[in-house]
């Protein structure tokens, strides 16, 4: 299979005032098209912060990094907002939603970028509702749903442009178990659909639902590991 | 993005923070205020002024001595004897020769003292023919206006302004009774109705007396056939113009003149001193001018606070829009349309809150404001301009924010 990340001696420093924070400190890491990956580490070990990589949120103080062939470092933030719009879904662990927009109008919003006509958005936002199994809810605020419900909302959101990426950040982190079980299905089924799902948690038993974890400790890849082989 | 999608996402926001919004729009809204009630205000100066010349006739010329090329004004204007005689109102009054001059009325004036027993009151004496009335559209309360029988007569009769007969008649109705000037009795025939709207106070405090009474009885001396003043009433206001060509063309004649350019006289018409009256109104309408423009920058200033404001508040959501694949430019357009909508909404509830205004101000002062749909359109595009001027500092501050600091901030 094709590498579709590719990070090579990735460095992230942050310099807050005097402090000098590492948090990322030469990560080589590559994954595949289709994979399904967990990244596993205590807090503070810069996870969030290689997200943001992978994401094109934010740049690496050194080292390169590859998306499906390209150097990021090379496109320009035009460029990146698309990749971001059509490449890649996110799912944050506190949902991120508008909350003064409806649950469809939160979904539709990527395809508000993208420049898609109003009818089209509608339907297609409301199919990724359905795909989420929350068709019956579409005009709800957030505010009016429960947190399993919103993150639902989110994935929906992530998954309404067709990307080939979806990244998660703890995206059960503020999660009933119920919830919980009902979100990494719904990423199983994002992967049995053949995108590449990159899945960041605290939890070993959540991360164990992927093909691979990485483990990242204090800005370092520990190992790498098979899932199956550790349980 | 589309433009309707930033339109809709702005008003949105806009609508989400009421508040917010609604401060952000006082600024603008006093200032657009302040711009239709000064538009409004000075068109009601305007009007007046007109309504003050419909009163005494828009369709009236006034010729008199002297000419108007001449910088000086001297050439035989003035001295013993005017340029304009009773002979040239006659020939103007042709109807052969001046078909759209309607009626002429040639005056002579001089200030003099009048007396009444123990009052005496110093008023222009005006001597006149009976046409006057007509010419000026004036009308007597009391009595009646002089006729052809005492002109031709000269008699010893008067018609008084209305201040002029209250000042010299206190009580009782000054009709039938006589007043005394220079030794020379002359009977009240009439009193003259009050010119209500006019400032000037020579339209209400004067003396008629017939033309012939006038020069050879009252004033004489040399020159008596002599005028200072000869008012052309045209047909209507259609045919001014033409009534203007023919009393230039007839006197000249008279005068033996062949060029305009040595005309001994000039005429003028209402609308020459209309616009004499509102360069006036100019100081006045500058100053009103210069207090809307600080208001509105006041308002701009406000807005660009509140919206920097608003930027620090939303940066979470500015965030997520960028992730989600908000280009730059797309975040910009979303403030600086949201920065518009604030300013014109503070354009229109400004215009609404200056129709009111101009409703209720007549009712306190006894000024008048007229309202006018171009400068109501003006105002709110001005409004909207504004909202973009002062839109497009945080509107770039936010589109320069990066994505990671706006989405982790907290
Ligand atoms: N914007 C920032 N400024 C300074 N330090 C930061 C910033 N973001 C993260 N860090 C630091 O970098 C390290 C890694 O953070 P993060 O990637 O959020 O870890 P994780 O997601 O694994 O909990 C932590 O020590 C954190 O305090
Ligand atoms: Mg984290």
């Amino acid at each position: 299979m094709s590498a579709v990340l590719q990070l090579a001696a990735i460095s992230k420093t942050y310099a807050t005032g005097a402090v000098e924070v590492q948090a990322l400190r030469g990560v080589d890491l590559t994954i595949d098209q289709g994979e399904f990956v967990a990244i596993v580490g205590p807090s503070g070990s810069g996870k969030s912060t290689l997200m943001h990589i992978l994401g094109c949120l934010d740049t690496p103080t050194a080292g390169t990094f590859h998306l499906a062939g390209d150097d990021v470092a090379s496109l320009d933030e035009d460029r990146l907002a698309d990749v971001r719009n059509r490449h890649i879904g996110f799912v944050f662990q506190q949902f991120n939603l508008l909350p003064y927009l409806s649950a469809w109008r939160n979904v539709e919003l990527p395809l508000v970028y993208t420049g898609t006509d109003r009818h089209e958005r509608r339907e297609r936002a409301l199919s990724a509702l359905a795909q989420v199994g929350l068709a019956d809810r579409a005009d709800h605020k957030p505010g009016e749903l429960s947190g399993g419900q919103q993150q639902r909302v989110a994935i929906a959101r992530a998954l309404v442009t067709e990307p080939a990426m979806i990244l998660a950040d703890e995206p059960t982190g503020n999660l009933d178990s119920v919830s919980t079980a009902d979100v990494l299905g719904l990423l199983d089924h994002l992967h049995a659909q053949g995108r590449t799902i990159v899945l960041i948690t605290h939890e070993q038993d959540v991360a164990e639902r992927a093909e691979r974890i990485v483990q990242i400790y204090d800005g370092q890849v520990r190992t790498e590991e098979v899932a199956g082989a550790v349980a | 993005m589309q433009w309707r999608d930033t339109i809709r996402t702005a008003t949105e926001a806009v609508r989400t923070h009421r508040l917010r919004s609604a401060l952000t729009m006082l600024g603008i809204l006093i200032g657009i205020t302040a711009v239709i009630l000064t538009v409004g205000l000075g068109n009601g100066a305007k009007a007046d002024v007109r309504d003050q010349i419909n009163e005494l006739g828009t369709n009236l010329l006034v010729v008199s001595p002297g000419s108007s090329t001449d910088s000086s004004g001297v050439r035989g204007g003035f001295g013993s004897s005017s340029t304009l005689t009773i002979e040239d109102a006659e020939a103007i009054a042709d109807p052969e020769a001046a078909p759209d001059v309607q009626a002429v009325a040639a005056t002579a004036t001089s200030s003099v003292s009048l007396t009444n027993g123990d009052t005496n009151w110093t008023t222009t004496l005006t001597g006149t023919t009976p046409s006057w009335a007509e010419v000026r559209s004036r009308e007597v309360t009391s009595g009646r206006f002089i006729d052809e029988d005492d002109e031709d007569a000269a008699a010893a009769v008067v018609v008084l302004g209305p201040d002029t007969a209250s000042e010299l008649f206190t009580t009782g109705n000054p009709v039938g009774q006589y007043v005394t000037y220079n030794g020379s009795k002359l009977k009240v025939i009439g009193v003259l109705e009050e010119l209500s709207s006019s400032e000037e106070t020579a339209n209400n405090d004067l003396a008629i007396v017939p033309f012939s009474t006038y020069s050879e009885r009252l004033v004489g001396g040399s020159g008596r056939d002599s005028v200072s003043s000869i008012y052309v009433k045209a047909t209507s206001e259609a045919t001014l113009s033409a009534a203007y060509q023919e009393t230039n063309a007839l006197l000249l004649n008279l005068h033996g003149l062949t060029s305009a350019d040595d005309a001994d006289f000039s005429i003028a018409t209402q609308e020459s001193i209309l616009t004499a009256a509102t360069s006036v109104d100019k100081t006045m309408t500058v100053m009103l001018g210069g207090i809307a423009v600080i208001s509105l920058l006041v308002g701009g200033i406000g807005v660009m606070n509140i919206m920097l404001v608003s930027v620090t508040e939303r940066i979470r959501e500015i965030g997520l829009r960028k992730a989600l694949g908000a280009r730059p430019r797309s975040i910009r357009r979303q403030f600086l349309v949201e920065a518009s909508v604030l300013g014109f909404a503070g354009g229109v509830l400004g215009v609404g809150l200056g129709i009111v205004g101009a409703i209720v101000l007549p009712h306190l002062t006894d000024t008048r404001v007229i309202l006018s749909l171009t400068a109501s359109l003006a105002a709110i595009a001005m409004a909207i301009g504004i909202g973009v001027v002062f839109g497009v500092y945080p509107a770039s501050r936010a589109a320069r924010l990066a994505p990671i600091d706006a989405l982790r901030s907290e």
